[in-house]
């Protein structure tokens, strides 16, 4: 198929209807409001379920019991809207439910703005509502990527019955890059065993987060993290630029990274031993490669569009082995290539004088 | 080599669009290409702006700070982004609407009389296609002939039949700008 | 003692239990109406033939666990949110009936909007709506529903209508939305009034077979234990504390519903 030239929002909508979405539930919010409106008029015309709520907590609530039938669903909203659906997506964890939310990030914290940001990795990757999980987040950090990961997303919820975001901010939502969509694949008419579907001709089914007994709780908690560890061996994944004889490794997500990405062109231009590793989950984080790299780097840079979130999970990676810098913007700001290669000069000095040393 | 873009003026002024032809045609050309608009408050009124980055390798930001080209179609774009134009880059504006002049030297000034070659050619409207053919007389990012495909790819439906008056806008644009190019 | 074997006797069956409710016990205190309430459902769900079709929506409440009743599929959604739930459930498979059974803290207070927006949009789903003036899961608080002066744990010397402001009447106020076509309040208090309150749970049903619209039925309902009642005193003081403030009637019948 050839390339088209998409905005980053539309992108994804239509990504999804051709992954099978089959009901898409969502609420306006800038800078997500694109996809909404796309499905609002894709969805019907395919005769497909699409429905504006009236809150992120009804939107939420209606996907958890969509995806309670088996069906393929989806919905998307941007920083302020995913903190109103978190109560949501720990029912959603808690009953194994497949579904796949968007989130469009913008700055924060409160209303903040439109802006892009990446303000919600904790969010995402922490604090995704009460109780021990994690979603699965993959982050894009190109409209490509945002086609693919979103796919992808599906196929990932489906497998492990589990909530999938897909992370992406302001910039990537409003940006047309020239990307390929994939054919569009049939809708899945059989569903799953555990679907609600009305008891015919067989046992009841429940759908429920409910376990009374402390040992229950625990017992099914249990099969949660085993899953969960599953997924962090099978799933992490990343992309990387010029890593194999790097000694300083530039580490940034979505439109930090590919933002990063020219810094370290440049920075190898002008004879730096600098490589890119960009997470393309950012849960189950990439720290299997991160730790095996740690052993050739003499130092890291970690670069965000907040005050320093992720980097957490990149000092747990490296372990203490080498120094971890920060260069990060907030509140909207998204950084330039020269920002980001100034501050992977002044890490590459200090990490200089400190072999000399 | 990177070249970047931007496109700034009122809403309605077709600078989204102008953004975008130039975009499609970057695509069609087989480069790597991004856009993208100012969005939010400044979409609901005022000045609307958006950025166009081509490159033949992966891009990183399709946001300048300093773009090689700038297109602006009013008053308060001339006074927001003369001073951001990158050194030896363009600055394009429409001076049937912009009163204002610029001391920089150190780039090429080009004053497009926009809105009156497009009130020539026979629309008003196509002052944007006036000022894409000017800009990229000047700053040969494209060839013009590749932005005419695009345009015929690309012109909305109900647009369609104004193609020979787009066609027509942007050869007058070009035209224009030829004057102000020093001979190579 | 020595047992005695009897010979069977023929017997006509006039009472057994429905099979959409599951032979089990309930958890509910003694002279709780939920009770009531679940086999009035399950009684119209057998009679219309909707059990193998049914899928029921649990709130957070005591009925939380009234999918270990029912024969049917359920979901337990958060709380308050049932009526969102219902609609992510209605939507995808229009063909089922989907019923969601909240009490008045779920539907008044934390789903208020929930529940206005299903109305309003007219989700063919059916809501149950159980109505005691306490939140009875976690022991007695305050609810929306609470009567002025009503005493309860977080309301010790009575609701003070100056400070919490008076019930909501929610019935009533659903009623004024387009999408619902079936809103009415009934009460569990005696049997005439539940077999009433039967009827309009049949109703309400049939409004969904027939794709009509939004139905509800609020039923007046007990908490004895709560209310530090026998539950004979209990059944009393519905009568003659609730049903001044909240009215039982019709405040929706559409002309639809009325020529089912």
């Amino acid at each position: 198929m050839a390339r088209e030239l998409m905005k980053g929002n539309i992108a994804i909508a239509e990504a999804a209807v051709r992954a099978g979405l089959q009901a898409y539930f969502g609420y306006p919010i800038t800078p997500q409001t694109e996809l909404l409106e796309y499905l609002s008029q894709r969805m019907v015309e395919l005769g497909r379920i699409f429905l504006q709520a009236e809150s992120e907590i009804a939107a939420i609530n209606m996907v958890y019991g969509a995806a309670s039938t088996g069906v393929r669903v989806m919905t998307s909203s941007s920083s302020p809207g995913i903190s109103l659906m978190q109560e949501g997506f720990s029912y959603l964890a808690g009953a194994q439910l497949p579904c796949v939310v968007v989130d469009v990030m913008r700055g924060g914290p409160g209303l903040g703005n439109i802006l892009p940001s990446q303000g919600d990795y904790f969010q995402v990757t922490r604090s995704a509502g009460h109780g021990d999980f994690h979603p699965i987040v993959l982050a894009p950090a190109s409209v490509q990527e945002a086609i693919d990961f979103t796919v992808l997303a599906f196929d990932l919820a489906e497998q492990y019955r589990h909530l999938v975001m897909v992370v992406a901010d302001g910039q990537i939502g409003q940006m047309m890059e020239p990307a390929e969509l994939p054919s569009m694949r049939e809708v899945q008419t059989v569903g799953p065993d555990w679907a609600l579907t009305g008891a015919r001709g067989r046992p009841k089914r429940l759908i429920s987060s409910i376990y009374m007994l402390g040992e229950e709780g625990e017992a099914f908690n249990r099969q949660v993290q085993a899953r969960l560890q599953l997924i962090k061996s099978r799933e992490q994944r990343c992309f990387e630029y010029q890593t194999e004889d790097a000694e300083l490794l530039v580490i940034g997500y979505g439109t930090a990274g590919r933002i990063a990405y020219t810094a370290v062109e440049a920075a190898r231009a002008a004879g730096l031993k600098v490589g890119l590793l960009r997470p393309q989950t950012l849960w189950p984080f990439p720290e299997e490669r991160i730790s095996t790299l740690s052993d050739s780097i003499r130092a890291c840079l970690v670069v965000e569009m907040n005050a320093g979130q992720m980097i957490d999970d990149v000092r747990l990676a490296i372990g203490g082995q080498v120094p971890v810098d920060f260069y990060g913007r907030m509140g909207g700001v998204v950084p330039m290539p020269d920002d980001i290669l100034a501050a992977i000069e002044e890490t590459y000095a200090r990490m200089t004088v400190r072999v000399r040393a | 080599m990177q070249k970047e873009f931007l496109f700034a003026g009122f809403g309605g002024q077709g600078v989204m669009f102008a953004g975008q032809l130039l975009a499609h045609a970057a695509m069609s050309a087989g480069l790597e290409v991004t856009w993208i608009p100012s969005y939010g408050p400044e979409m609901r009124g005022g000045t609307a702006h958006c950025f166009v980055v081509i490159s033949d390798s992966p891009i990183g930001s399709p946001i300048s700070k300093h773009p090689q080209a700038a297109v602006v179609f009013n008053n308060p774009s001339f006074a927001r982004y003369e001073p951001i134009v990158a050194a030896g880059g363009v600055l394009a504006y429409n001076s049937t609407l912009i009163t204002q002049s610029s001391q920089r030297t150190d780039i090429l000034l080009l004053p497009v009389p926009a809105t009156q070659i497009a009130d020539e050619v026979g629309d008003l409207r196509l002052a944007n296609v006036v000022m894409l053919g000017a800009v990229l007389t000047a700053f040969p990012a494209l060839p013009l002939d590749i932005i005419k495909r695009a345009l015929e790819e690309h012109l909305p439906e109900r647009r369609r039949h104004l193609l020979p008056l787009n066609l027509q806008a942007l050869e007058a644009g070009a035209a224009h700008a030829q004057r102000f190019v020093q001979p190579a | 003692m020595v047992a005695t074997l009897i010979p069977p006797i023929e017997m006509d069956v006039i009472y057994e239990r429905p099979t959409a409710l599951s032979p089990v016990h309930t958890h509910y205190c003694p002279g709780c109406t939920h009770g009531i309430a679940h086999r009035l459902l399950a009684e119209c769900l057998d009679e219309l033939g909707l059990r193998e079709q049914t899928v029921l929506i649990a709130p957070v409440g005591c009925s939380v666990f009234i999918y270990n009743y029912f024969e049917v599929d359920s979901c337990v959604a958060p709380h308050g949110r049932a009526p969102a739930v219902a609609t992510g459930v209605k939507r995808v498979l229009p063909d089922r009936i989907v019923v969601t059974y909240q009490g008045d803290g779920d539907l008044v207070s934390i789903g208020a909007g929930e529940v206005l927006h299903a109305a309003a949009r007219g989700e063919r789903i059916t809501t149950v709506f159980i109505n005691n003036a306490v939140y009875g899961m976690t022991g007695g608080q305050m609810a929306p529903t609470t009567l002025p002066g009503q005493k309860t744990t977080s309301s010790p010397a009575g609701r003070d209508i100056r400070m919490t402001g008076n019930p909501i009447r929610m019935s009533e106020v659903i009623a004024q939305l387009g999408g619902a076509v079936y809103v009415v309040r009934r009460s569990l208090h005696d049997v005439a009034n539940i077999r009433k309150a039967k009827k309009a749970i049949l109703t309400a049903l049939k409004v969904q077979m027939a794709g009509l619209g939004f139905s509800l039925v609020e039923l007046l309902s007990t908490c004895p234990t709560n209310w530090g009642m026998s539950p004979p005193e209990a059944m009393e003081w519905v009568e003659r504390h609730m049903v001044p403030v909240f009215p039982l009637g019709d405040f929706k019948v559409t002309d639809a519903v009325k020529d089912l």
